[in-house]
């Protein structure tokens, strides 16, 4: 009896300590982004593009950046959101095959572990090849590609979940496969689904490999799709790198406002997700 | 011509038989209840009924059942018609995840009434005539009123309509699943052991409301309860293993068995 209370403490030991430690860790990150990137966080950070001795430390800001990023991302969240959906419900038994849809599953797992810094160099190749520059258009696509198999899994894995006896009832009323799929199982699934749109472009936003080569860098807003564009993780990448200390600063500065990004797209999709359980079925 | 009737009816999963041979005309207008213990091939008798069986993988069956005549399970058959008359209740109720209102109209707004057949329905359903509201959804406000009334119970939700199904208590969701059924004018009403998530007293109104509903509907119970089969049957099949042992009207099937396995079945001897 007392070895299986023994038992039992170091079990809740062990779990205190990890939980602890990724709070640890995880607040450490937080923390060093504000202490070191909020001094360096002003107005003029947020409004402006880069003047001349920007990245010497002068006036400007990296408005260029936040809009690219924000144009970046956003545009391949919705991309990739076409795309997942149909392929989500598509990967269901009731309309395709359990090989040909676990063979899929496992593609979408390869590229899911694949290093985004393949994708960067597989758009580079086929941009190249069609005579493309760095692009807004180029940067959406390649990080749709990204965002692809995150959504598409996650979504899946959601729609999976709903029980049978639930499309069961509403087969019985002598509904078609596409009436059940649109107004139950998708309502259902609604809230993991918004979920996976958040986990994917959170991926997305942050990823600075794959859109160096596609999405290129510029200190100009982007007018076109075929415009270069910046983007704040490539901000970070190139203000860290510098020997400045003010410019490092501005760094931090960037990764707080992608943080910052990332959270608010977070509050957001909790709150759209809490509003889309309203009639979901427990 | 009943609505309902099996003919050779041998249903397999993989190499599991469930079903051996059924052969058994379902009467009209009467309750028919499915007794035999668990595992024993009911559930999947119902669900053959309705096609519903053929969500689930690696199924086969042979024979036939004749619904109104045509056979189910003719590659030509029309599987949505085919539901549409038989509506179905779950073991567990699952509203859908809609308001309770929307339960109702699902049915009627899928297979795309339109305002006259509504009008029309609600009057063969009342068996009087009445007048449609003036405003939007007037006539479709009547009919989910109209259902829910039938399935006993308007009184409980006529002041929160549009609130989510799933606040419902589970009583109250095996209503409106009944509700939501009837509102695409079935024949028959399938009905999987409905009342064993329920409350005695839930189970007590769903029981009434079949009873209700007899004469104008054929319904089809399955339960391993024997007591409630005591209660609300008009006709009995008694499977055992995959085997049609026995049917027949409750009275005799009850009093005066005439194979040893259902005398033994009802007096408790085996389960």
């Amino acid at each position: 009896m007392r070895s299986r209370r023994l038992e039992e403490q170091i079990f809740k030991g062990l779990m205190i300590a990890s939980l602890t430690l990724v709070l640890v860790v995880l607040a450490g990150i937080i923390f060093i982004t504000i202490y070191k990137g909020a001094p360096a966080l002003t107005l003029s950070m947020l409004t402006e593009t880069p003047k001349g001795g920007y990245y010497l430390g002068k006036e400007g800001g990296i408005a260029n950046a936040i809009v690219g990023s924000l144009y970046l991302g956003l545009g391949a969240s919705f991309c990739a959101l076409l795309l997942s959906v149909p392929v989500a419900f598509g990967l269901q038994k009731e309309y395709t095959g359990w090989r040909f849809a676990s063979f899929t599953k496992l593609v979408l797992d390869v590229l899911w572990g694949i290093p985004s810094i393949v994708y960067g160099a597989f758009g580079f190749v086929v941009m190249a090849y069609f005579g493309l520059r760095a692009s807004l258009l180029g940067g959406i696509i390649v990080l749709t590609l990204l965002m692809l198999p995150i959504m598409v899994r996650s979504m899946e894995e959601v729609i999976r979940t709903i029980p049978l006896e639930l499309k069961e009832v509403s087969y019985a009323l002598g509904t078609t496969r596409i009436e059940t799929t649109m107004a139950v199982v998708l309502r259902q699934a609604l809230p993991g689904m918004v979920t996976a749109v958040l986990l994917a472009f959170g991926r997305g936003i942050g990823d600075a490999a794959s859109i160096l080569f596609t999405a290129g860098y510029t200190d100009y807003i982007p007018r076109s799709l075929f415009d270069p564009v910046a983007s704040l993780p490539l901000a970070v990448f190139f203000q860290i790198g510098t020997p400045i200390p003010e410019v490092q600063e501005r760094a931090y500065a960037s990764a707080l406002i992608l943080l910052l990004i990332v959270f608010v797209v977070s509050i957001v999709s909790r709150i759209l997700s809490h509003r889309f359980s309203k009639h979901i079925v427990r | 011509m009943p609505h309902i009737s099996l003919n050779n009816l041998s249903i397999s999963y993989g190499n599991h038989k469930v079903l051996h041979e059924v052969s058994v005309d379902i009467p009209d207008s009467q309750i028919t209840v499915i007794i035999g213990p668990s595992g024993c091939g009911k559930t999947t008798l119902l669900k053959s009924l309705n096609r519903l069986l053929d969500l689930n993988d690696d199924v086969s069956v042979k024979g036939n059942v004749l619904i109104d005549g045509v056979n189910t399970y003719d590659p030509k058959a029309d599987v949505l018609s085919l539901r549409k008359k038989l509506g179905f209740l779950s073991q567990r109720p699952y509203p859908l995840p809609m308001s309770i209102y929307d339960n109702i109209a699902f049915g009627p707004k899928v297979h795309r009434l339109t305002q006259e057949q509504i009008v029309q329905q609600i009057r063969d359903l009342e068996g009087r005539s009445f007048q449609v509201p003036e405003r939007k959804n007037g006539a479709m406000d009547v009919l989910v009123e109209s259902y829910l009334r039938l399935a006993g119970l308007w009184d409980e939700v006529k002041d929160r309509l549009r609130t989510p199904a799933s606040r419902l208590s589970i009583g109250q969701q095996q209503r409106l699943a009944l509700a939501r059924a009837l509102a695409v004018e079935p024949e028959a009403i399938l009905a999987d052991e409905p009342t064993s998530a329920l409350d005695p007293l839930s189970a007590q109104l769903i029981e009434k409301q079949f009873k209700f509903l007899r004469n104008n509907y054929t319904i089809v119970v399955v339960t391993h309860i024997l007591r409630q089969a005591r209660r609300i049957a008009d006709y009995v099949i008694f499977l055992y293993l995959g085997e049609l042992v026995e049917h027949g009207p409750a009275e005799s099937f009850f009093k005066s068995p005439k194979d040893e396995r259902t005398r033994a079945y009802i007096s408790g001897e085996i389960s």
